[in-house]
C-alpha cells in the first residue's frame, strides 16, 4: 500500500516554489513590456478597472478646490477680470494682424510651391495628478482616447511646450514632461535659426542643450522654439530660454543650461495639439543594398 | 541574543482577536490601494509610504494562511498600471515581500512593536531595491536617496497600521445576543 500523508499536512507547493512561479511570471511580463511593449492592451484593461477607484481617490481634492473656488473674494475676481479683459484686448490686436499674416504666408508658400503648413486643432485638458513613478517625470490629464487624444501629440500651456502624450487610456492619458530624462526636443534658436536638441535632466526648472561646440553662437537669453523637423512637435512652440553657458575648452561641447518656458506645475489647464500630418517618406538611396539598411535604421529611430 | 524575546513584552499574540474574514482583508487592501491613488504632489508624494505594501505585509505576517502570492501579485500589477511604471515591477517586488512575510511570520509576531519595525524596514527596503534593480536593468537612472524615504515612513507607520487593522477585530460579540 502506498503511503499518503494525512490531508492536514498538505499545503500545496512549497513557499519557495510559489515565489519562483510568481517571480518568473513577473520577469516575463517585465521583459515583454520593457523590450517589446506587448503589455499596452493589458494595461488599458486594468486602467479601466482602476478608473472608478482613481476617481474616488481624486474626489476629496476636487471637492476641496471647489469649496476654495466658492469662497474666492470678489476683489480677486474683479482684479482677474480686469487683467483678462486687458489681455484679451491686447491679443485681439495681435490676432487681427495675424489673420493677414496667415493669408500672406499661404499665398507666399503657394508662390514658392512649398508645402502648406498644417492647420492644427487642439483640445483643452486638465492635469489630474502628477505621475507617482519616481523614475520619470509624467503627469496624467483628464482626456483620453475616447476624446481623440493620440499618442505622440504635443502638450502646451499658455507659455510654451510642456511635453508629449506617451500613453492613452480611454478617459485619461499620460504626458511625459520635457524635463523627463528620456525626452528630447528638437529646437531652433530664434535669433539665428541654429538647430539643436534639448534634453530633460530629471527635475523641473532646468533643461540641457547638449552637443553644441564650445564656440557655438548661443547667448544667454536666447529663446529656443521647436524646430518641427521631427514631425512630432509642431514648429514654433516656445520651449526654453538659455540661462547659463559654460565654455570650457577642455571639453568638446559647451555646457548650456536652459530654463523651460512653461511648467506643468504652473497651471492645471493644458492644450493637447493634434498630431501633425505624417512627414513624406524618407528618401531611399537608389542602390538596392543600401535601401534595406536605410529603412531598417528609420524603423529603429 | 542576550534576552530571549519570549520574556519580552508580547504584542498582539496575547490578545484574543476575532477570526479574520477574507472579505475584511479584501476591503483593507482596496482601501490601501485607494490611499495609494490619492493625487499627492511634491514632498508629500516623496514621503508617502506604499500603503498596499504595508497592508499586504501586515496580513502576510498575521494571517499567512488567508493571503498568498496571488493577491500580492495582482495588486502589484494594479500598482504598475496606476503608476505608469514598467508592467510587472511592483508585482515582482510584492511577491518577494510576501515571501519574506510568510517565511518570517512566526519570528516577527514574537517581537514587540519596536523590534517589529526593525524587521519591517529591511523588508520594505528590499522591495524598493528590487524595483530599483528592475528599473536600472531597463535603463533608468537612480532618482536620488530620497527614494528610500518611503520605506522609512512605511516602517514608522507599522504600529499605526497594526492598530488600525485590529480595530474591527477587537469588537467582541455580545454574549447575551442570541
Amino acid at each position: 500500500m502506498e503511503y499518503t500523508p494525512p490531508p492536514f499536512f498538505k499545503r500545496g507547493p512549497s513557499l519557495l516554489a510559489r515565489l519562483g512561479f510568481f517571480a518568473l511570471l513577473s520577469v516575463i511580463l517585465l521583459y515583454a513590456d520593457a523590450r517589446f511593449h506587448y503589455m499596452e492592451a493589458m494595461r488599458k484593461v486594468i486602467a479601466v478597472v482602476l478608473y472608478p477607484l482613481q476617481e474616488l481617490a481624486d474626489t476629496p481634492g476636487q471637492a476641496a478646490s471647489r469649496v476654495a473656488n466658492f469662497f474666492v473674494s470678489q476683489s480677486y475676481l474683479q482684479r482677474e477680470n480686469d487683467r483678462l479683459s486687458h489681455e484679451n484686448f491686447m491679443q485681439a490686436g495681435q490676432l487681427q494682424s495675424q489673420q493677414a499674416l496667415i493669408a500672406e504666408n499661404r499665398h507666399l508658400r503657394q508662390l514658392m510651391e512649398l508645402q502648406e503648413r498644417a492647420e492644427q486643432t487642439s483640445t483643452v485638458a486638465e492635469i489630474l495628478y502628477v505621475g507617482r513613478d519616481p523614475f520619470g517625470r509624467k503627469v496624467i490629464i483628464d482626456k483620453g482616447s475616447s476624446q481623440d487624444i493620440e499618442e505622440g501629440a504635443a502638450v502646451v500651456d499658455d507659455t510654451g511646450l510642456i511635453g508629449q502624450i506617451t500613453r492613452t487610456f480611454p478617459w485619461t492619458s499620460e504626458v511625459a514632461l520635457i524635463s523627463d530624462r528620456e525626452q528630447v526636443v528638437p529646437v531652433q534658436v530664434v535669433r539665428n535659426d541654429l538647430r539643436a536638441a534639448v534634453f530633460g535632466i530629471g527635475y523641473d526648472g532646468a533643461l540641457d542643450l547638449r552637443f553644441m561646440p564650445v564656440n557655438t553662437d548661443v547667448e544667454n537669453g536666447d529663446v529656443l522654439v521647436t524646430s518641427g523637423i521631427d514631425g512630432v512637435y509642431p514648429p514654433g512652440l516656445p520651449v526654453a530660454v538659455v540661462s547659463n553657458i559654460e565654455r570650457n575648452a577642455a571639453y568638446p561641447f559647451a555646457k548650456i543650461t536652459c530654463t523651460p518656458a512653461a511648467g506643468a506645475n504652473r497651471n492645471r489647464q493644458v492644450l493637447v495639439m493634434s498630431r501633425l500630418a505624417p512627414l513624406p517618406d524618407y528618401p531611399i538611396a537608389p542602390e538596392s543594398k543600401k535601401a534595406g539598411k536605410t529603412r531598417k535604421a528609420r524603423k529603429g529611430g | 541574543m542576550m534576552r530571549s524575546p519570549m520574556f519580552g513584552k508580547l504584542s498582539g499574540s496575547e490578545e484574543i482577536l476575532l477570526p479574520v474574514k477574507p472579505s475584511y482583508i479584501t476591503l483593507t487592501l482596496l482601501v490601501a490601494l485607494m490611499i495609494n491613488l490619492l493625487p499627492l504632489t511634491g514632498w508629500l508624494l516623496g514621503l508617502r509610504p506604499d500603503f498596499v505594501a504595508l497592508v499586504l505585509l501586515y496580513w502576510g505576517i498575521h494571517q499567512p494562511r488567508k493571503i498568498g502570492f496571488l493577491p500580492a501579485w495582482l495588486l502589484g500589477l494594479a500598482m504598475d498600471v496606476a503608476d505608469g511604471s514598467l508592467f510587472g515591477q511592483h508585482a515582482l517586488a510584492y511577491s518577494v515581500m510576501m515571501f519574506a512575510a510568510i517565511a518570517l511570520h512566526r519570528r516577527v509576531s514574537m517581537f514587540d512593536m519596536r523590534h517589529q519595525i526593525l524587521h519591517v524596514l529591511p523588508i520594505l527596503l528590499i522591495m524598493q531595491l528590487i524595483v530599483l534593480g528592475v528599473r536600472a536593468a531597463a535603463g533608468g537612472e537612480f532618482p536620488g536617496w530620497w527614494y528610500f524615504l518611503t520605506s522609512i515612513t512605511g516602517a514608522l507607520l507599522w504600529p499605526v497600521t497594526d492598530v488600525l487593522l485590529k480595530i474591527r477585530l477587537r469588537q467582541r460579540p455580545d454574549p447575551d445576543e442570541a
